[in-house]
């Protein structure tokens, strides 16, 4: 049994979600399905960590899996490469940078799951929350199966089972603020286009090499076809734009404020913590493996993204600190915080090769983003449990009222502005100094200004709390423990992040190693 | 969905349930839509066809029967709830035939543990994964068009 889930490890990530999602929808009436969710989101998560400890403990730096036996490559008819053969099987592979995916969006979903009950409550008709946790395990199943996966279009079909999922979860938002439905038809419209770029994208890539495996793929582009080849150009556009939104970096992220405001707490938690890291993860793969830094970095588009990461930075700071409504505030920092994950990876040295403290900074950053921002959509969504609703004004007095979740508040404040002792300083820390040294004096000024607007709108926040004269009216007291425990977990992996990172140091250490290297 | 529509609507003031030619021919289209269906699901492994073509076909005659005798009817046949969990049978289906291979000794959607020798066991999983396809389709088919009606 123990030998079997070992050598299964891979496919039980994505199998158990996908099993236990569709059981919690027909099973999960009378209140079980909280449990069901509950017990699969953490098994889950003990199944990613084995499988990163496998990784980790792995000679060859990786774990592979193939499904079925479709291990004989077959003949190919293909212009660009007489002779060519393609093996047609979907194939699993593990490495270092999908470890650390894995163990993030399965870890944030176990975590927000913890605290979803009583919030959910308030927020979901009672007959819908069955159906409400099987979408989420569902969108759970696609994200991991989008960040395991070897196989370019088993990529694809995965992103669709995580967007329509995410759709679906962004409109139950409509019992508390009907808002949620147009903002989840904008999600659906915008999503909807950029999966259809990053179809195209995967179809020319097949075109060209005749194979859909990542690792063939990348073999076959960078050794076999010549370097300015037109298909590839295209597909590398299409794939960029489509992840780019898929990642909400600026200037496409207009789907995101709206979804993240108008969700039920629980999915703003859930999608701010995992579903635009994923999208930032199919982004590298294929801009870092399956295209070759060699290929990336010598074309415009690394100094592109490098100009946008730095234009989401600003615009999101500026637009956040213009907010009244807190999640929306957090929702226009995140837009902001991504362009801190897209910075590291753009940073070039001399030589051309990324630079690797810049990668380490943003692939920490990824980990300090997702427990920080999941962190204060807790805290946000304890004040809607208590207020329902989360405008600035709301939030006077919450310093006494609530000083448990306003605690939860400043401490994932200070992490986003990047203080030391938390984790926000670790990863600005590492891009900082990546930065310096490639030169890039601009981006260093970028990022502190980012950090001072941060201040700025942390301070909008915290502000009212602490000054603030509570209304008159039914005094409001602290949330119940079980809502706010997410957030207190979170705070504490953040501090522990910020003081020494353990076995996450070791996963990302390798995965800019495998970045910066230029491919596994 | 607060309130169930009443459940005999007499035929009289259901447009197309007037027409006697139409109800008729309802009548005695429906059994070969679904045989049909039935087939092109289980000869999807050699012929042109599958879950999805023969799930949408037998989805299509529960729609033709509702459109003509009314969803209230249609409804009585198979109720939300059924096409609810069928959805996610079919699915669940589908992979508990991959999980066979995954418990056998192999790995997940490995085929040749269904049956003794590999050809036959192969086709043999085809022929299950693709009833699997079939159910989930044809429920999904089915709630989609209900729910756009019911709205």
């Amino acid at each position: 049994m123990t030998a079997g889930v070992l050598r299964n490890l891979p496919a039980l990530v994505v199998i158990v979600p996908l099993f236990m999602g569709l059981v919690t929808a027909i099973l999960g009436r009378q209140g079980r399905a909280h449990w069901l969710a509950l017990a699969t989101a953490w098994v889950t998560f003990g199944l990613t960590g084995l499988l990163a400890y496998e990784v980790l403990q792995s000679p060859l730096g990786f774990v592979t899996y193939t499904f079925g036996p479709w291990a004989d490559a077959v003949p190919l008819n293909l212009a660009a490469r007489p002779g060519a053969v393609a093996t047609p099987g979907i194939e699993y592979r593990v490495d270092h940078l999908n470890a650390l995916f894995l163990v993030i969006v399965a870890g944030m979903t176990a975590i927000v799951i913890l605290g979803a009950r009583l919030s959910l409550k308030k927020e979901i008709p009672e007959d819908r929350r069955h159906v409400f946790y099987g979408v989420l395990l569902l969108c759970l199943t696609g994200l991991l199966g989008i960040t395991i996966t070897g196989d370019a279009f088993n990529l694809y079909v995965l992103l669709e089972i995580s967007s329509l999922t995410a759709y679906a979860l962004v409109a139950m938002g409509k019992s508390r603020d009907k808002r949620a439905l147009t903002a989840s038809f904008h999600y659906l419209l915008l999503g909807t286009v950029g999966a259809s770029l990053i179809l195209i994208g995967i179809g020319y890539l097949f075109m060209v090499t005749g194979t859909l495996n990542m690792t063939e793929m990348a073999r076959i582009l960078q050794e076999e076809i010549p370097r300015r080849n037109k298909t590839v150009s295209t597909a590398f556009a299409l794939l960029l734009a489509g992840f780019g939104l898929k990642a909400a970096l600026f200037p496409l992220h207009a789907w995101l404020p709206n979804a993240y405001t108008y969700s039920p707490s629980v999915v703003s938690t859930f999608l701010a913590s995992t579903a635009t890291k994923v999208g930032l993860y199919a982004g590298l793969r294929f801009y870092f493996t399956i295209f070759g830094a060699d290929y990336t970095i010598s074309t415009f588009a690394n100094e592109a993204l490098l100009f946008l990461a730095c234009a989401a930075i600003l615009h999101g700071s500026v637009m956040a600190i213009q907010q009244t409504n807190v999640k929306r505030l957090l929702a226009y920092s995140s837009v902001a915080q991504i362009g801190y994950l897209v910075i590291g990876f753009c940073l070039v040295d001399a030589s051309g090769h990324p630079i690797e403290s810049g990668v380490t900074g943003s692939l920490l950053h990824v980990a300090n983003h997702a427990v920080v921002k999941g962190a204060l959509f807790v805290a946000a969504g304890a004040v809607v449990y208590r207020c329902g609703a989360v405008h600035l004004d709301d939030l006077r007095g919450l310093a006494r009222k609530m000083p448990l979740t306003f605690t939860a508040f400043a401490v994932g404040g200070l992490s986003l502005i990047g203080v030391p002792l938390t984790g926000g300083f670790i990863s600005k820390w590492h891009i900082v100094s990546g930065a310096i040294e490639g030169g890039y004096y601009p981006v260093v000024a970028v990022i502190l200004i980012g950090s001072l607007l941060a201040v700025v709108y942390v301070l909008r926040m915290i502000e009212p709390m602490v000054f603030g004269k509570p209304e008159e009216g039914p005094q409001v007291g602290e949330a119940p423990p079980s809502v706010i425990l997410p957030a207190w977990i979170l705070i504490g992996i953040s501090i522990y992040f910020g003081v020494n990172g353990g076995a996450l140091r070791e996963l990302v250490e390798g995965a800019a190693k495998t970045i910066a290297g230029g491919g596994s | 969905m607060s309130e169930q529509p009443p459940l005999q609507e007499p035929l009289e003031r259901l447009p197309l349930a007037k027409q006697p030619v139409l109800r008729q021919v309802t009548k005695i289209l429906i059994p070969f839509v679904i045989v049909f269906g039935l087939y092109v699901i289980t000869h999807g492994d050699y012929g042109p066809g599958g879950g999805f073509q023969g799930g949408v076909i037998l989805a299509a005659a529960y729609i033709l029967f509702a459109l003509v005798y009314g969803v209230a009817r249609a409804r009585r046949v198979i109720p939300r709830k059924a096409t609810d969990v069928l959805a996610a049978v079919g699915v669940l289906f589908y992979g508990a035939v991959g999980l066979v291979g995954l418990f056998g000794g192999g790995t997940f959607l490995d085929y040749d543990f269904l049956g003794t020798d590999p050809a036959s066991a192969q086709a043999l999983g085809m022929f299950l994964v693709e009833l699997g396809v079939g159910l989930t389709v044809a429920s999904v088919m089915v709630t989609v068009f209900t729910e756009m009606v019911e709205a």
